[in-house]
């Protein structure tokens, strides 16, 4: 093995640990009185609509929207599998564009309009997505579904309004909802239990449909 | 129920509700945000804190100091749990290594603290104060480097290390044709979508743990032992799991720190591990360096065969059995196997789906597939030429069922294999080298002990209840499709309960053995309960038949509304089984056949088709199977293509530890895929006639994708991942 020299250690153990909060410094252990409990941070006041209601709240700035919609309105439909933006379990619609839940602070949206899972429907009255991920099986664990189905929408929505992506021939011309298409655009969205063919053929059904 | 003679007709056979391709009872819950996991029981925990988990930031050493101080100051900060004050703990069976480290870490990422706060803001702020001071010790990090060495180890205890029939050294010397070659996998992560998470609360001594669990009992015992909390005070909850494939087995470090951390903070406490600790706090499938030898006559009769895997693990873990499917799959009249397991001080190794089948396979099929081609002969047909329909070892024990020739054989014709051009590197389109790969699928199945309580009342409604888990696999609706058949009612006429301490144990998910034991499980009660109705409405129990809601025995029929009308009517049992599992080889087998390109400019391989032909006894649901099997067929793609747990050497740790930097399969990787299930039922295996599936859909899939890259290209990789940069430099010629 490489020999590192504990300045090496500590620098690169830094690094690593931020990551993941431990810190690898020198400090000795403190026999001294414990320390006065410090001031909670001052919450901002913040107010959207959600699912059509419109949510007062007051957060400490450092809530994501995420964590508002899970954490202080109990709307648990919309996911945490990362928290870091890598899997789009936490995908929502704010003014109608999807996003990472996770990668925004609740405050910034003063004033925008935002949709879940439970807003799209409801076991008595599906959403269309929703009944084609039943009947095509779009789903195994359940997990990542709140987002997938999320993001279906979102995606067929953009292909009508003529948003480009990386997988067209010509950039120029209007996007359709061919399966390479909405592959593509629900890269995003990961499906650990591998559902996707399955998804596929849930969208290619409601694509249809609205074709 | 003793299930110790094959079985005879039974109601199931009717295949009025089992066999039948049914939606998921759940899908309505799932799609719609409705099904509560284990982070999320508002109504139940009004008012939670939030615990933030502290990792090593060493792979081996000591903690000398922690200074807490400045983190307890910090504003909302309720609490924080290390080892220094959680007391006594103890390690429950199924753990490796302890689930808090301190002041002794074993591996990076040990949870070495709990922050428990107001908010989950407050917590992970506070957790970013607290100062550790380790001392390093050298930890052997480097499986290649010990490999050779390390001890040979068997797959089970009081098993000789080696496996051996008639003279494997000889026969391989005096074989006129001969395979010699090793092989690689790298470690993988589980990567789950939902985090490991629990949400703990204490009411006096009695403990509530709703905790994202694939096997309540195990758990719920290990908790008990870890904490020393007796096992009856502890209700443990797990009825929506968001994936496990076999990370989620055991008692995990979340559960343990919201249980100290309630404990700590007077109050309910929810823990759910951050993704980038996941994959180096919790298990792994761990790395093997294989090497097969394979000798034959020119006819293609394998006459040797071995297979030796070495991997490595934490002292007093185990080793990843790659080569356990090598002393069944093929014939062979002198056979070796042996693992050697190293003691390695990365984080600990366990089970993930398929374990031991999932590397091994994807090593023993390209070894088939490069033996096929030394002889000239079609890979199928060289599989089919070495088939055994008895165990080689004991040739007196037979399969209770293999369909593997028919697998393949179908799956051929379906696929188009004979368009398959036998020359490596011949087939373009545009841009595109286009090859197709086949391999056999094997896995067994595993008999487990599992209970149900079957309840109808006075509605008509039948209700089980088992601490079966649906991890994904579609147990809700199987065990409601089985209820019905038992009971004469249709599938909306049955609600299931799933995943709790306070119901009948089951055999619970992994290994491929929840839904066929879980099933027959609810079958024993169903059976009992079918008793008790005959006894309260004085029917002749030999004769009864249950339809359409209705009870009828010899010309006598009552519904079952009237026959509950004096009051429910309950039933516990549970299925146990004799030796039929020793006196017959029980199996599952497949055929996976793949089409890739390999972008002749840049080396990308995509995925063009899929097809997997399975048999594996009865299909209880042919949607929620035919979703498994996809479902680990994209697992094998990304085992075969990106997945890879990079190991760094100095630090000791799994460097990409989130899901950024472990790439797993996105939609844009898979192409539609084809599943068909041979008709089979095994009355060897249980009442119900079924066996597994969720496993074996992955085993050989690697493999498939391998052996199409060659057909492809013309440039064999043994080394998985098979990322371009592997075969770049020996691509074809552009032109």
């Amino acid at each position: 093995m490489t020999a590192v020299s504990e300045v090496e250690l500590s620098r690169r153990g830094l690094l690593a640990g931020s990551a993941a909060t431990a810190i690898v410094v020198a400090a000795p252990a403190s026999d001294a009185a414990p320390l006065p409990q410090a001031p909670a941070p001052t919450s901002l006041p913040v107010s959207f609509e959600v699912n059509g209601k419109r949510r007062e709240l007051s957060l400490d700035p450092r809530t994501t929207l995420l964590d508002a919609l899970r954490e202080h309105l109990q709307l648990t439909g919309t996911k945490k599998g990362c928290d870091h933006g890598q899997c789009g379990a936490c995908t929502v619609m704010v003014d109608g564009v999807r996003i990472n839940s996770c990668l925004t602070l609740a405050v910034m949206h003063q004033g925008d309009k935002i949709t879940t899972i439970e807003g799209l429907g409801t076991p008595d009255k599906l959403h269309p997505m929703q009944a084609a991920f039943i009947k095509h099986d779009g789903y195994q664990c359940g997990y990542c579904t709140p987002g997938q189905i999320c993001s279906a929408v979102a995606v067929l929505d953009e292909i009508k309004r003529g948003v480009p992506s990386h997988v067209q021939d010509d950039l120029t011309a209007k996007p359709r909802a061919t399966n390479v298409e909405m592959r593509e655009r629900m890269s995003g969205n990961i499906c650990r239990c591998g559902a996707y063919s399955n998804i596929a053929d849930a969208m290619a059904d409601v694509a249809g449909e609205n074709a | 129920m003793k299930f110790d003679t094959p079985a005879t007709t039974n109601p199931i056979d009717r295949m009025t509700v089992v066999g039948r391709a049914h939606s998921r009872i759940d899908g309505p819950l799932k799609t719609t945000g409705g099904a509560a996991y284990a982070y999320e029981h508002p109504a139940e925990v009004a008012d939670p804190a939030y615990g933030y988990v502290v990792g090593a930031g060493i792979a081996k050493g000591r903690i000398r100091s922690m200074n807490l101080d400045e983190a307890k100051a910090a504003p909302g900060v309720i609490a924080i749990v290390t080892a220094a004050d959680a007391g006594k703990m103890g390690k429950g069976k199924f753990n490796t290594a302890k689930l808090i480290g301190g002041p002794d870490i074993d591996h990076y990422h040990q949870a070495i603290a709990l922050v428990v706060a107001e908010t989950f803001e407050q917590a992970r702020a506070a957790a970013g104060l607290i100062r550790v001071d380790y001392t390093r010790s050298k930890g052997q990090f480097d499986l290649a480097a010990v490999a050779d060495t390390a001890p040979l180890k068997g797959g089970e205890p009081g098993k000789p290390p080696e496996y051996r029939v008639g003279d494997f050294e000889q026969a391989f010397a005096a074989a006129p044709v001969k395979l010699d070659q090793r092989y690689t996998t790298p470690d993988h992560t589980h990567a789950m979508m939902e985090p490991f998470a629990s949400i703990a609360a204490w009411n006096g001594d009695a403990l509530t743990l709703w905790t994202s669990n694939q096997m309540v009992d195990w758990t719920r015992t290990d908790l008990a032992t870890t904490l020393g909390i007796p096992k009856d005070k502890i209700t443990l909850l797990s009825p929506y799991v968001g994936g496990g494939f076999g990370g989620k087995l055991f008692l995990r470090s979340d559960a343990v720190l919201a249980v100290l951390g309630a404990r700590a903070a007077k109050r309910a406490v929810k823990v759910a591990l951050q993704r980038p600790l996941m994959a180096n706090n919790t298990t792994h499938r761990p790395a093997t360096r294989q090497r097969i030898r394979i000798g034959a006559t020119p006819d293609g009769t394998i006459t040797a065969i071995a297979h030796e895997s070495s991997s490595g693990d934490l002292p007093n873990g185990g080793p990843e059995a790659a080569v356990l499917q090598t002393q069944l799959l093929y014939a062979g009249a002198n056979r070796l196997t042996a693992m050697r397991l190293a003691v390695l001080d990365l984080p600990e190794g366990n089970a993930m789906r398929a374990p031991g089948e999932a590397p091994g396979l994807m090593a023993l099929e390209v070894a088939m597939d490069e033996m096929a081609e030394t002889l000239k002969m079609d890979p199928i047909a060289f599989r089919v030429k070495n088939d055994t329909q008895v165990d080689p070892k004991t040739p007196t024990r037979r399969f209770s069922q293999r369909q593997l020739v028919r697998c393949l054989e179908e799956g051929a014709q379906r696929f188009g294999w004979s368009r398959r051009n036998a020359t490596p590197a011949q087939v373009r389109d545009g841009r595109w080298l286009v090859g197709m790969g086949v391999a056999s699928a094997f896995r067994n199945h595993m008999n487990m002990t599992s209970g149900a309580r079957v309840r109808l009342g006075r509605d008509g409604v039948v209700t089980v209840e088992t601490d079966m888990t649906d991890i994904g696999t579609g147990s809700y609706t199987i065990i409601a499709q089985t209820a019905a058949e038992m009971m004469g009612v249709p599938v909306d006429s049955v609600v299931v309960k799933l995943g709790s301490s306070a119901f009948p144990v089951s055999a619970g998910s992994g290994g491929q053995f929840g839904a066929a034991n879980a099933t027959a499980g609810v079958y024993a009660a169903c059976v009992k309960l079918r008793q008790a109705l005959a006894t309260r409405l004085g029917y002749d129990p030999a004769d009864l038949a249950l339809a359409d809601g209705k009870i009828t025995s010899g010309g006598r029929s009552t519904s079952l509304e009237q026959a509950a009308a004096a009051g429910d009517l309950s039933a516990e049992d549970k299925i146990e089984f004799g030796d039929l599992d020793k006196t017959w080889q029980l199996s599952t087998f497949g055929a996976h056949f793949v089409e890739v390109g390999v972008d002749v400019y840049t080396g990308a391989t995509r995925l063009r088709r899929m097809l997997a032909v399975c048999a594996a006894g009865r299909i209880i649901n042919p949607t929620s199977a035919r979703s498994q099997v996809i479902g680990a067929m994209t697992m094998g793609v990304g085992s075969a293509l990106m997945e890879e747990l990079a190991v760094d050497k100095r630090f000791g740790l799994f460097i990409n530890h989130d899901l950024a930097s472990y790439e797993v399969p996105v939609h844009a990787d898979i192409p539609h895929q084809e599943v068909v299930f041979l008709d089979e039922v095994d009355d060897k295996a249980n009442p119900m006639k079924a066996k597994g599936v969720g496993e074996l859909g992955l085993c050989g899939v690697g493999a498939a994708v391998a052996n199409a890259m060659y057909n492809a290209t013309g440039v064999r990789l043994r080394d998985y991942p098979l990322t371009l940069d592997k075969h770049f430099e020996r691509l074809p010629a552009v032109a």
